[in-house]
């Protein structure tokens, strides 16, 4: 188990090392550059390539990048060109805002999706069942913008329940953890509902019934803490599925997080700040994944770690 | 040319404003709301238009502006004289005049400020600016210590200049040339930005990064009784819907990002809350380049089709007329503009006659790049259909503004849309709008001049107008200028399109005169002079 | 975002081995599921809608019109002219849906057929071949399951400057890692079986072993994936469009039609709402048929519920 864990753990630092490659790559090759909006609108030919030397962008490629790497391994994740500020710093200002949302968007999902699941599956078959069935393909299927928009009109504009954006206290919360919380709870939904099943057709469920315990009990005492193993694999897949969306919510909201960071440093090349902002994301998603991972054969013996 | 002194006393200063009429009270928070992060507070870093003004607040310049106004009034400086060639400024300094650490300014601190921009270490936006101070290029290729610049004592600083420069005083009132403690920017040295320390008005004492900055009241700056508030608050990462909500809630004084579109009419259409509403001219064009080195935009005649096809009216329209039509490149606003000059006036069918006669009967295919945020897609597209009506078929590239300024500088787009990257002027003076954007200086590789127009006449009649240092020739000069710029508009590397208008939004508790709450030279308000009334 | 994402990385999906289920018994039973009929009606009118969008567009989709807007600028509502109101140029919005449905089938098709190319030459080098190479492989689909999906294809777009083939050829780099990953647990179960090791003892090519055994072995599951994949593409690509860095104007796409009248949500809701209904209900469509489709070609799904 350690072993694997170690194994893990080099392969996901080699994942990491792999993304900075390719980001770096990327935005190396990107036809926009950084340092003319470094050096303004008034800039001579001369300033400007004195800031490309001295950002050392007029440097091969692999030294630009063996340079990168090295600070990385040191822990400094440079200066944003535009702000000077360190990209550690910058990041870390926002990094509780993007952590915030994502925990709140996990439990949205949870209580959503897991109490759909649940109901979906007492009442296998029925109408109910297929109603909430179809009801969770259409949170997979819908846009994260266009949910998003939905709720701002109806409840922020409309009804004035909730601030129509912007950050601070828990009724700025509530509407974008619920957008991500609906779009995420039908994949929960789905799978407790399937999980569920399962369990019902358990032997000991079986036995709990033979010995006369009450129908409610048995469901919130016995079923569901055994269903729902599987579930918590899937927070670890969710992570990812976070990280790769949030550019969207956190601008349709005007939420504070890493995604606006990043997205504003791409519409201006701070190259440092989208190579930190990538690294801290993809640092993510390869976590949530290790934890998935560990995770499977807690709940099925039959998985086994490779 | 005789010699100009100014000497100003502060009763004197407070008195000139009209902005002043009304007695204004001390004390309050102002809030005020921006969409975009603040980026940094450093005076020779910052350059966008959020920050420009709250540097106007922190950090103080040798020169200076009225409020409210684009005339030119002394800073730091308590008086200047310039030599009679015009080469030589020296600036008397105002004692007792502490930074925000609580040491005394002296001359020194203005030499090094002004150094420091210089020296290409600083990686400066603004070095280019001080191109006309005597070994100006030495020190921007090595660092080396400028050799126009010199403090005989703590009190005076002397500047030559290689060449006379009617903008040198303007140049002086930019962000770029504010005075900043030497010991405290080598303490924190890219930090600065974060941790400013200047003479100005107001000291940063909070700022949480992607949340709230808190300025406040500088309680020893050197004009007395000002500034009037005694703290205001910037709130960032507030959409301009939801800061304009919060307005009308009386939670937020000044939502910064002004009124958003799909609310303008809804705002102007209210009697009680137009009344809050402070209309004026902002220092901006929006025009669309084209460049005039390869085919078709090489024929003057092709251009003016362009600017005869466009019908700005309706643009104007489209952006639910928070612009004014424009006919050449200096905004109404700006001295110099010409206001006899009605422009190329909207007319299909001569444009596609100077098409035809151009050897495009059938006109032809081009490109026509622009910024991927809104409304700048939809102004292209509305060009894109103005040129269709002529025969151009105008393919729109819309990219990330990084990538629209690399194709403008590498001369690949034969056309391209200022906005969101449109000229929004530096300083008050129409020879901004010229250099890096229409003359040959900025037609290189790289630079602004995306039209790549180069016509070395007008280069020398700007140069001729620059050198008109005597102010008693300001009209003169201002002639010049216009002269200039009608001979750009001849040319046509340029279709003006628009001159953008300031819509400000103020909480009916803000005090102080219309014109501080579109002050051309600090966007949204002046800080220093606004105030509340209750 | 990626609407398939959780059960491709979940492993628990072996795959379908054994003979694949024949053509139109697929199609009947397909037929009798009213969710996926719904979905198969709603792909149809679609597809129609695109396809005829020429004959049933009212107006030229580009054509902004001078009594589309209001003298101040807002566009119109719905009404007898504009079914569904005009847009913030005065643009009929009724036709541009129309012509943004071609958009996103040809991007959906296109893209998604791209990704599962390349998502099965992958699997199967990797999961036939092994070694090195399957390494090799597979640990770069490991690598591309660790970018945060939207800013890789936003980089990308930055990079090839965004036309129609562009963006769905961005939208493929991004999509063909899951469809890699199943391909390749199922080629490498296949290829350790009995029958593939005794062609192998009688001689038989590598080729011959791939496209007359592996390939039609793997065909429910591309089948499957295929159609769930259009979904995930159709919804990429109108994100790609409402951040500005998908399909270029004045092509219409429902991403870009949000995108240019999202600032109007409040006064102007059709404006973002029924692109927005468009794409949720292809994106649904799709996933419906797909996800019947799994229930019926996979034997291991079936009797599951």
């Amino acid at each position: 188990m350690l072993a694997y864990i170690l194994r893990r753990l080099v392969m996901s630092a080699l994942i990491l090392l792999g993304v900075s490659f390719i980001t770096f790559v990327l935005l190396y090759v990107l036809p926009a550059d950084p340092v003319r909006q470094i050096a303004g609108r008034s800039a001579t030919p001369e300033t400007v390539e004195s800031i490309r030397r001295q950002l050392g962008l007029d440097q091969p490629f692999i030294v630009q990048y063996g340079r990168y790497l090295w600070n990385l391994l040191q822990g400094d994740l440079g200066r944003s060109y535009l702000q000077k500020t360190e990209v550690a710093v910058l990041i870390s200002a926002r990094l509780p805002a993007t952590l915030l949302l994502m925990l709140a968007a996990i439990v949205c999902e949870l209580v959503i999706g897991l109490t759909l699941g649940v109901i979906a599956a007492l009442y296998r078959g029925r109408a109910l069942d297929n109603v909430l069935m179809l009801s969770s393909f259409v949170t997979v299927s819908a846009p994260q913008f266009v949910v998003a928009l939905l709720l701002l009109y109806v409840f922020a504009v409309q009804l004035g329940w909730f601030p129509i954006g912007g950050y601070g206290t828990f009724a700025h919360l509530v509407l974008p953890a619920l957008t991500l919380g609906i779009l995420g709870s039908g994949w929960y939904a789905r799978i407790m509902r399937s999980s569920m099943l399962d369990v019902l057709r358990a032997d000991f469920i079986r036995t709990a019934r033979a010995k006369g315990l009450g129908r409610g009990r048995i469901i919130l005492g016995h079923a569901v803490p055994n269903a729902i193993l599987p579930v918590i694999a899937m927070i670890g897949i969710d992570i990812g599925i976070f990280m790769s969306g949030i550019v969207v919510v956190e601008s349709v909201f005007g939420w504070p997080g890493i995604g606006q960071l990043a997205w504003q440093a791409i519409q201006r090349v701070d190259i440092p700040i989208i190579m930190g902002v990538t690294l801290v994301s993809a640092f993510a998603i390869v976590i949530g994944n290790l934890i998935a991972d560990l995770i499977s054969p807690l709940i099925d013996p039959r998985i086994k770690l490779r | 040319m005789k010699k100009l002194i100014l000497s100003t006393a502060l009763a004197a200063m407070m008195a000139i404003s009209p902005a002043l009429a009304e007695t204004p009270i001390p004390g309050g928070n102002m809030i005020v709301t921006y969409k975009d992060d603040v980026a940094t507070l450093d005076p020779a870093i910052g350059y966008d238009w959020q920050n420009w003004s709250m540097i106007k607040s922190v950090f103080d310049g040798l020169m200076d502006y009225e409020p409210g106004t684009t005339v030119l009034r002394p800073g730091l400086a308590e008086s200047y004289t310039i030599s009679d060639d015009g080469l030589t400024y020296t600036f008397k300094l105002r004692p007792g005049v502490k930074f925000h650490n609580g040491r005394e300014m002296v001359a020194e601190d203005v030499v090094y400020s002004i150094n420091r921009v210089v020296n290409p270490a600083t990686q400066s936006p603004g070095q280019g600016f001080f191109g006309m101070i005597e070994g100006f290029d030495a020190s921007a290729a090595d660092g080396s210590a400028l050799s126009g610049v010199s403090a005989p004592d703590a009190s005076t600083v002397v500047f030559k200049l290689s060449r006379p420069d009617a903008t040198f005083l303007h140049v002086m009132a930019l962000n770029f040339s504010y005075v900043v403690p030497k010991e405290v920017v080598e303490a924190e040295g890219a930090d600065f930005g974060k941790k400013p320390v200047g003479t100005g008005a107001f000291s940063l004492t909070e700022w949480t990064l992607g949340q709230r900055l808190v300025f406040t009241k500088n309680p020893d700056y050197w004009i007395a009784g000002v500034p009037y508030l005694d703290s205001f608050t910037v709130e960032v990462g507030q959409e301009p819907v939801v800061a304009l909500l919060r307005a009308q809630n009386g939670e937020v004084d000044i939502p910064g990002d002004g009124i958003p579109p799909a609310k303008f009419t809804e705002v102007m259409g209210d009697p009680a809350q137009a009344a809050n509403v402070v209309e004026g001219g902002q220092l901006h064009t929006g025009y669309i380049t084209m460049n005039v080195t390869a085919a078709p935009f090489d024929k003057v005649e092709v251009r003016r089709a362009v600017n005869m096809a466009i019908n700005k009216d309706r643009i104007v329209q489209v952006i639910n007329g928070r612009a004014v039509p424009a006919t050449q490149p200096l905004p109404p606003s700006m001295p110099g503009y010409t206001k006899d000059y009605a422009g190329y006036a909207y007319d299909i069918d001569a444009a596609k006659a100077l098409l035809a006669g151009a050897g495009y009967p059938d006109g032809f295919e081009t490109e026509l790049y622009v910024m991927n945020t809104d409304p700048n897609p939809r102004i292209a597209q509305a060009i894109q259909q103005d040129l269709k009506a002529i025969g151009i078929t105008a393919n729109i590239r819309s990219l990330a503004q990084a990538n629209v300024i690399e194709a403008g500088g590498a001369g690949t787009a034969p056309m391209i849309w200022s906005g969101g990257m449109a000229w929004i002027a530096d300083f008050p003076d129409p020879s901004n709008f010229y250099g890096p954007i229409l003359g040959c200086g900025g037609a290189v590789e790289g630079g602004w001049n995306w039209s790549k127009y180069c016509n070395a006449d007008l280069d020398a009649l700007a140069a001729k107008a620059d050198s008109t240092v005597d102010p008693a020739r300001a009209d003169e000069r201002l002639k010049l200028w216009s002269d200039v710029y009608m001979g750009v508009m001849e040319d046509a590397p340029w279709a003006p399109v628009f001159n953008e208008q300031r819509f400000t939004l103020k909480s009916p508790r803000m005090g102080g005169a219309d014109a501080l709450y579109v002050d051309p030279v600090s966007i949204p308000v002046n800080y220093d002079y606004v105030y509340i009334k209750e | 975002m990626t609407a398939a994402a959780p059960s491709a990385t979940q492993g628990a999906t072996p795959g379908a081995i054994g003979p694949a289920p024949r053509g139109p018994s697929v199609l009947r039973r397909l037929m009798g599921r009213k969710l996926a009929l719904f979905g198969f009606l709603a792909i149809l009118i679609c597809v129609g809608g695109a396809v005829f969008a020429d004959w049933l567009a009212p107006f030229d989709p580009d054509e902004q019109f001078f009594d589309g807007l209001t003298i101040e600028g807002a566009p119109m509502p719905p009404g007898p002219v504009y079914w569904f109101g005009t847009d913030l140029l005065g643009r009929d919005l009724l036709s541009r849906l129309l012509y943004g449905a071609q958009t996103s089938l040809i991007i959906g098709l296109v893209a998604n057929g791209a990704a599962l190319f390349i998502g099965t030459l992958v699997g199967v080098t990797a999961g036939y071949f092994r070694g090195i190479t399957g390494t090799v492989l597979m640990r770069f689909t490991d690598l591309m399951m660790a970018f945060p999906a939207l800013l890789l294809a936003i980089c990308l777009a930055a990079i090839f400057q965004p036309s129609l083939w562009i963006v769905a050829l961005v939208i493929a780099f991004v999509n063909w890692v899951q469809t890699a990953r199943v391909v390749y647990t199922q080629t490498s179960s296949l290829a350790e079986r009995d029958f593939i090791a005794a062609e192998k003892t009688l001689g038989a090519g590598h080729g011959r072993i791939l496209f007359r055994h592996i390939l039609p072995h793997l065909l429910p599951t591309l089948i499957v994936w295929g159609t769930l994949g259009i979904s995930t593409t159709v919804l990429l690509e109108a994100t790609l469009s409402f951040l500005g860095v998908g399909v270029q104007p004045p092509t219409p796409s429902w991403g870009n039609i949000i995108f240019e009248n999202q600032t109007w949500f409040q006064a102007a809701p059709w404006l973002v709402f029924i692109p927005g209904a468009a794409i949720l209900l292809l994106a649904l469509a799709f996933n419906l048929v797909g996800d019947a489709l799994r229930d019926i070609l996979d034997p291991t799904q079936q009797g599951r519920d």
